[in-house]
């Protein structure tokens, strides 16, 4: 499994991990077969000066776990498009935040989070009560939610120095 | 005795005679009753049609249990959850629907169909699609070799159903893949190898997708190749083409997504595809609802009628496109004594290499771009035994793929005041 993971990341074919640049671990949910949100992020994150280690569509729980113990990310991102954002992404950091040395590991997630576009509820205060640090929905604006990411990714190197 | 027909094929076979485009939606809904009033309307508009029920993700992964909870608890789905649901249930939901001229087709995209297959088997439908590599890569992480086995095994089973007189059709979505940014060739070379996979599954009756890519030129081309591929590896079986309408970053106005469904109604007509699977003006924002499925269904039968089939095209050999797909077909078929072994070494050593694809099993060391005339190019064809175009573009920048992908938008969409 970690050589499918070391190589999921190498095509990475930008910048080479830099001192000082820090490693995102990129996945998605169970349910989201989606790829080119994963792959558009890898290409923002990397063009960012940082590593990637990006885990591709259908990620299943157990390998966000595995892979965050085994890479010491400093962080995860969830990207998820298919609308089941609220579903699978609750899921997801709840088993996240049950393991003990991954309670404090900076998570966010993001993407179109409601099956409905903008006539769903705002589901951005439930995902953080569930313990995401950042949630940047696309259903309003694609740019506030990068805008929100890229800012997000600024303060986590600033806390990372 | 002579092979009778699928009724797929049956009813596929009488349009051709009148040179009409079927039209189908992508439509799936989790609540049984909405789901047959979405069958029940597109059987109602008036025009030669399939019913699709298309599945939810959670069933496509095999998460029945929580594809069951999701719907007790009346959370609504973004598709039918067939194996969930049930035989009985299903039966209820589809019953008086399908028939000689309103054939029904599940869509799923499980890379492990087997439970899928049964439950629309027991429901009635004999009509699927996907394959082993089509429904793998681009949309799960289960091991492609795992994918062909539990491929191989599902196909036999519908292959099987004949003995009982039940004659099923299975449509490859090998012309899919990510959706978009792949070139024609490797599109056309899966779709001619799952289709290939199939019939020596026993499948008698397919047909071969291609997804409407950028510029109109190349996706004739690619059409053409695709029929000529088809005639010369699959003979003596039962086969037609069917175009997917843009399957990307599709238009936002509604404006937008009309004109891109209109194109790929005439390019459907233009090249002799005698099916279309449709967008709707929702597309982009969310599921579409019945209505917006009737629509898009109308406006691609309206834009077919008023457009010319082009009579036979110049010599479709003669196209890199054409020689592209057969070299690639044949450098897999030379792999392995089947197609079924042939295909995981294909991916192994990188023969087939899908662009951005983020799967393990996949290399993704191939790229491509798009040309000033929107015609996909190769810039890396990895260890495929291809030419890369002569431009090379060096790594792709976010920019340069975001520009990529939003093509139809930039395009087709009204800039923002």
């Amino acid at each position: 499994m970690s050589g499918s993971v070391v190589k999921a990341a190498q095509p990475s074919r930008g910048e080479r991990s830099r001192a000082g640049s820090l490693t995102f671990v990129l996945c998605s949910v169970p349910s989201d077969s989606h790829m080119w949100n994963l792959v558009a992020l890898q290409l923002l994150i990397e063009e960012m000066g940082h590593r990637v280690v990006n885990l591709g569509a259908c990620t299943s729980v157990p390998l966000v776990i595995e892979t965050s113990r085994a890479e010491r990310p400093h962080c995860v991102v969830v990207s998820t498009v298919n609308g089941l954002g609220c579903i699978d992404g609750a899921g997801l950091i709840t088993a996240l935040r049950a393991e003990p040395d991954l309670a404090t590991l900076p998570v966010v997630i993001g993407g179109k989070l409601g099956l409905r576009g903008t006539s769903d509820t705002d589901p951005t205060s439930e995902l953080r009560q569930l313990g995401y640090d950042g949630v940047f929905p696309v259903a309003e604006s694609a740019e506030k939610a990068l805008a929100g990411f890229r800012a997000f990714v600024a303060a986590t190197l600033e806390r990372a120095r | 005795m002579t092979v009778e027909h699928a009724p797929f094929s049956a009813f596929v076979a009488a349009r051709q005679h009148t040179n009409t485009l079927i039209v189908q939606p992508r439509m799936g809904f989790s609540d049984p009753a909405v789901m047959r009033r979405g069958l029940l309307a597109v059987r109602a508009a008036g025009v030669p049609a399939v019913g699709t029920v298309t599945l939810d993700s959670f069933t496509r992964q095999g998460e029945h249990d929580r594809a069951a909870m999701a719907r007790e608890a009346d959370v609504e789905l973004n598709g039918y959850a067939l194996v969930a649901m049930g035989e009985e249930r299903t039966s209820r939901m589809l019953a008086g629907i399908g028939g000689p001229d309103f054939p029904v087709q599940v869509r799923h995209g499980s890379p492990r169909p087997e439970q899928i297959f049964r439950t629309m088997l027991a429901a009635g439908v004999e009509a699927t699609e996907g394959g082993p590599v089509s429904y793998c890569l681009p949309y799960s992480r289960v091991p492609l070799r795992e994918s062909i086995r539990a491929w191989s095994q599902a196909t036999r089973l519908l292959a099987r159903q004949a003995d009982q007189g039940v004659r099923c059709h299975l449509e490859t979505f090998g012309g899919c893949m990510l959706g978009q940014l792949c070139p024609p060739s490797l599109l056309i070379a899966i779709s001619v190898l799952e289709c290939l996979f199939f019939a020596e599954h026993g499948i008698t009756s397919m047909s071969a997708s291609y997804a409407q890519q950028y510029c109109p030129e190349q996706d004739a081309e690619a059409l053409g190749a695709l029929r000529l591929l088809c005639a010369e590896y699959l003979p003596g079986v039962n086969w037609h083409v069917v175009l997917y309408t843009f399957m990307g970053l599709y238009p936002q106005s509604p404006g937008g997504a009309r004109e891109l469904l209109r194109q790929s109604a005439r390019l459907a007509v233009r090249t002799g595809t005698e099916r279309l699977i449709v967008k709707t003006v929702a597309e982009a924002h969310r599921i579409p609802t019945i209505e917006e499925n009737v629509e898009a269904l109308l406006l691609a039968h309206r834009t077919a009628e008023a457009e010319q089939l082009t009579p036979e095209p110049a010599d479709g050999r003669g196209t890199e496109v054409y020689q592209q797909s057969r070299t690639l077909i044949d450098a897999v078929l030379a792999l392995a004594p089947s197609v079924a072994k042939a295909l995981p070494i294909a991916f192994e050593r990188g023969v087939l290499d899908v662009p951005y694809c983020l799967h393990p099993d996949n290399r993704n060391e191939a790229r491509c771009a798009l040309g000033p005339d929107g015609r996909l190019e190769w810039c890396e064809t990895g260890r495929m035994p291809l030419q890369a175009a002569a431009r090379h573009r060096g790594p792709t920048s976010l920019e340069a793929l975001l520009a990529d992908l939003e093509f139809h938008r930039r395009r087709l969409d009204p800039l923002p005041r």
